[in-house]
């Protein structure tokens, strides 16, 4: 279907009009209205904790103490961009894996290692046992179950039970027949800390990828065969591209969580081991130390880290969060219009002014 | 869209954003404002005549002794009811929580129990009222417990429970080769010479060395032992003299002769314990819990009746144990001090101490328990455990203890695993203690 469109007022819009919203059917107020107790709820409970945590940033608490009664100083002084400069000015040394840095890039380092390799060991096995879940055989049920158990069980007690296995005297040497020391402070537990969230999270895509598998149609393989399809052919040429809207957006969710992993290190390692240590431990540890202009700006830093990558998905890897077909079939015809009126400028000829078009129906295919 | 909808939707808009608003105030928030945090050297007297009731809040209580003393004391004051609020049975939690109500200058937490540790941070940010020594004495105390709340010279929390270190051993193993008790490194060194060979499978000592507020025990104890300190006596540090090295290159050439067992780097209390009674450590430097459950008979423990304690030895002569404990201090922002008065002294009251060592298992602070016939009966380490304490040595007491603590790990730490010479380590240790203690 084609959508009414007139063709409306003078060729020449001025410039400082804003642009005519394509999407709006005249309702803009009551549905301004009917979403404000959500983007009320939305402002209380993420933005204003995200603007007080920009004021509290580059602010510093007093700490100093009084030299006769030992009493600290109270209140903070604004110390402007002082809690992110710091890392160069004045760096807090440590010892990690990636050798001897400021704590802060040490922390940065670890959280992005652990992202890639986690996230990418999780991919590969998630969508291994995606293949497997959606293959009919006897006992399927009980596979998919178990599969899910550790995606069920709290990151917390799936740390202590890890840090039981992988105890000097655990199951872990026992089995490697080594006497490694998964939880001293040494590259090991770095990888620990990989295998026991991979363990726990790889069912997740797993999960997401069964849904995206269970969306396709049993006669694009039956064709499959019938060309003479390998089964690696099958997987790489129908599987992956079909399964990939859903793949990207588990990537993308999980790529998110192990940014902001805390509390796996922090059961299975503890504080202070500097091998370990992501962006929100070390942001955690300095709010305890009442640092809270520090801890608001390393909390800053990892915010804008995450905002980076996650924008970077969407763009580069069309991750498509929104889901929404009508907002990207205007997006479409917002681009294409874009096109006709730099042909027509190129050309040289008066272009019409934009389209109007109400929405009918929810789905609209232009 | 008529009227009437647009009118609906604004009020139901406008009772959402009210019941929200109302929800938003009622929390606290986490971080303090200007001026916020610290009284700023304005002392106020407290009122120490206010009566009512109050809350109590302590660590997870494991024995349930602690709820039976509190209904005593409900069911004698009913007018001055104590609430008690168990917080986690993590120490960094229980400091997080009462942190935060501090910093709101909430008095939820009328009277805590302040970990040793905290108590030159939580005076210095006047969180906690100076106790006068007229409403509180402490006479027949611990000196080094009483020393423990002391801060710039006034007392900021009332000693409650006290814990010292002790060592235990093999008593089976040494007695069939004629020892005693070490007192000294070098006489435990000869011991294990002497009785190892015998053994399959046995290391010669370990302590918790796993990267946590134990090590700084360990190692505190190590550097005291050996005649070295961390702080000085008017509080400048002082870890780059040949005494502190020699404590810390003891337990460094400890890992690497294999005296101590490699794998006691990722030691803390519960996995030292396991391995000594396991039969695999022949001295073992622990906190007194350990007593009872090494001595249960019930197959848990392989050296049940094999075992007993003795004094921590030092290099030259007897060690000096890190002193541990509780202290039970009043906020600053508590209604009802006058309450909270009279509860601190009377839990801690002779008699209540005695029943919380026998129940808990808690060192008492009241010195002459020590030396009760009865109770040292019933729990063969007492004297040596008042012995332990009478002598051992507080951890620094600094405002910012959290880096003190992680700054002696980091040092620590490197040098027992071997990435740091231990001179190197603390020298870098004397740098940033000075830095964090001004």
């Amino acid at each position: 279907m084609t959508a009414p469109t007139t063709v409306a007022g003078p060729a020449k819009r001025p410039a400082t009009k804003a642009k005519k919203n394509l999407m709006s059917d005249g309702q803009g107020a009551l549905a301004g209205l009917l979403i404000s107790p959500t983007m009320l709820v939305i402002a209380l409970v993420v933005g204003f904790p995200i603007l007080f945590s920009l004021r509290e940033s580059v602010f510093r608490t007093n700490s100093g103490v009084d030299p006769t009664t030992g009493i600290v100083q109270s209140g903070e002084q604004f110390v402007g961009l002082a809690n992110f400069t710091d890392i160069f000015t004045n760096p807090q040394t440590v010892i990690g894996v990636f050798g001897s840095m400021d704590r802060l890039i040490n922390a940065f380092l670890n959280t992005t290692f652990f992202t890639v390799v986690c996230v990418t060991a999780e991919t590969v096995i998630g969508v291994a046992m995606a293949v497997i879940m959606s293959k009919a055989f006897k006992g399927r049920g009980l596979v998919r179950a178990a599969i899910l158990v550790p995606w069920a069980i709290p990151t917390v007690v799936s740390a202590k039970m890890w840090a039981l296995i992988f105890d000097a005297n655990g199951v872990a040497n026992k089995l490697l027949g080594q006497n490694i020391l998964w939880l001293a402070d040494n590259a090991y537990s770095q990888w620990a800390v990989i295998v026991a969230d991979v363990w726990k999270t790889a069912p997740f895509i797993g999960l997401l990828t069964l849904a995206g598998l269970q969306t396709i149609p049993d006669e694009v393989y039956e064709a499959a065969r019938v060309d003479g399809a390998s089964a690696w052919q099958q997987f790489t040429r129908i599987t992956l591209p079909l399964v990939q809207p859903a793949l990207v957006v588990a990537v993308l969710f999980r790529t998110l969580d192990t940014m902001r992993m805390f509390d796996l290190p922090f059961a299975l390692a503890g504080q202070g081991k500097y091998s370990v240590e992501t962006l929100s431990m070390f942001a955690y540890f300095e709010n305890n130390a009442l640092r809270y202009g520090q801890a608001a700006a390393y909390s800053i830093v990892l915010f804008l880290y995450i905002v980076l990558v996650a924008f970077l998905f969407v763009k580069l890897l069309g991750a498509d969060v929104v889901g929404d077909p009508e907002t990207k079939a205007f997006a479409e015809q917002r681009k294409r219009q874009k096109l006709a009126r730099k042909r027509a400028k190129a050309e040289g000829r008066e272009l019409p002014a934009p389209m109007r078009s109400t929405i009918t129906s929810g789905d609209s295919s232009s | 869209m008529n009227t009437t909808t647009m009118k609906r939707a604004l009020v139901a808009s406008l009772s959402v954003a009210a019941v929200l608003a109302t929800a938003a105030c009622s929390s606290t928030p986490a971080a303090p404002g200007t001026g916020g945090g610290g009284g700023g050297g304005t002392t106020t007297t407290a009122d120490w005549t206010k009566k009512g009731p109050i809350n109590y809040a302590q660590g997870k209580d494991t024995s349930g002794n602690l709820k039976a003393e509190i209904d005593e004391w409900n069911a004698a004051n009913p007018d001055q009811k104590v609430t008690l609020i168990e917080l986690s049975d993590s120490a960094d939690q229980q400091r997080a929580d009462m942190v935060k109500r501090a910093s709101a200058k909430s008095g939820e937490f009328s009277v805590i129990s302040m970990d040793v540790v905290w108590t030159a941070e939580f005076a210095a940010n006047q969180w906690v009222e100076e106790l006068p020594a007229d409403k509180f004495p402490t006479t027949g105390l611990l000196k080094s417990a009483v020393d423990s709340v002391t801060y710039f010279n006034k007392v900021y929390g009332y000693p409650s429970t006290s814990d010292g270190a002790l060592l235990y051993y093999r008593k089976d193993l040494l007695d069939a080769k004629g020892l005693s008790a070490p007192k000294t490194w070098a006489e435990m060194k000869s011991a294990c010479d002497a009785v190892l060979p015998g053994q399959s499978g046995m290391s010669c000592y370990a302590g918790q060395f796993q990267k946590y507020e134990g090590l700084t025990c360990n190692i505190a104890e190590a550097v005291n032992s050996a005649g070295g300190e961390f702080l000085t006596a008017d509080g400048k540090p002082n870890v780059n003299t040949s005494e502190a090295v020699a404590g810390v290159q003891w337990l460094v050439d400890g890992f690497k002769s294999g005296m101590i067992p490699q794998d006691a780097i990722t030691f803390k209390e519960e996995e030292s314990r396991q391995a000594f009674q396991d039969g695999k450590i022949l001295f073992l430097r622990n906190w007194p819990y350990v007593y009872q459950l090494a001595s249960k008979t019930d197959g848990s423990s392989s050296v049940a009746g094999k075992f007993a304690v003795a004094p921590l030895p030092g290099k030259d002569g007897p060690g000096v144990s890190t002193l541990g404990g509780h202290n039970m201090a009043v906020s600053k922002f508590a209604e009802n001090k006058g309450t909270a008065m009279e509860f601190i002294k009377w839990m801690n009251t002779e008699a209540n101490q005695k029943r919380r060592l026998e129940t808990s298992s808690l060192a008492p602070t009241v010195e002459s328990i020590y030396s009760d016939a009865a109770l040292q009966a019933k729990f063969p380490y007492l004297k040596d455990l008042g012995d332990s304490i009478s002598t051992a040595k507080p951890r620094p007491k600094a405002v910012k203890y959290g880096d003190v603590t992680l700054a002696i790990q980091d040092a620590s730490y490197s040098a027992l695993q071997g990435q740091k010479a231990p001179q190197t380590a603390f020298e870098e240790l004397q740098t940033k203690l000075t830095e964090l203690v001004k």
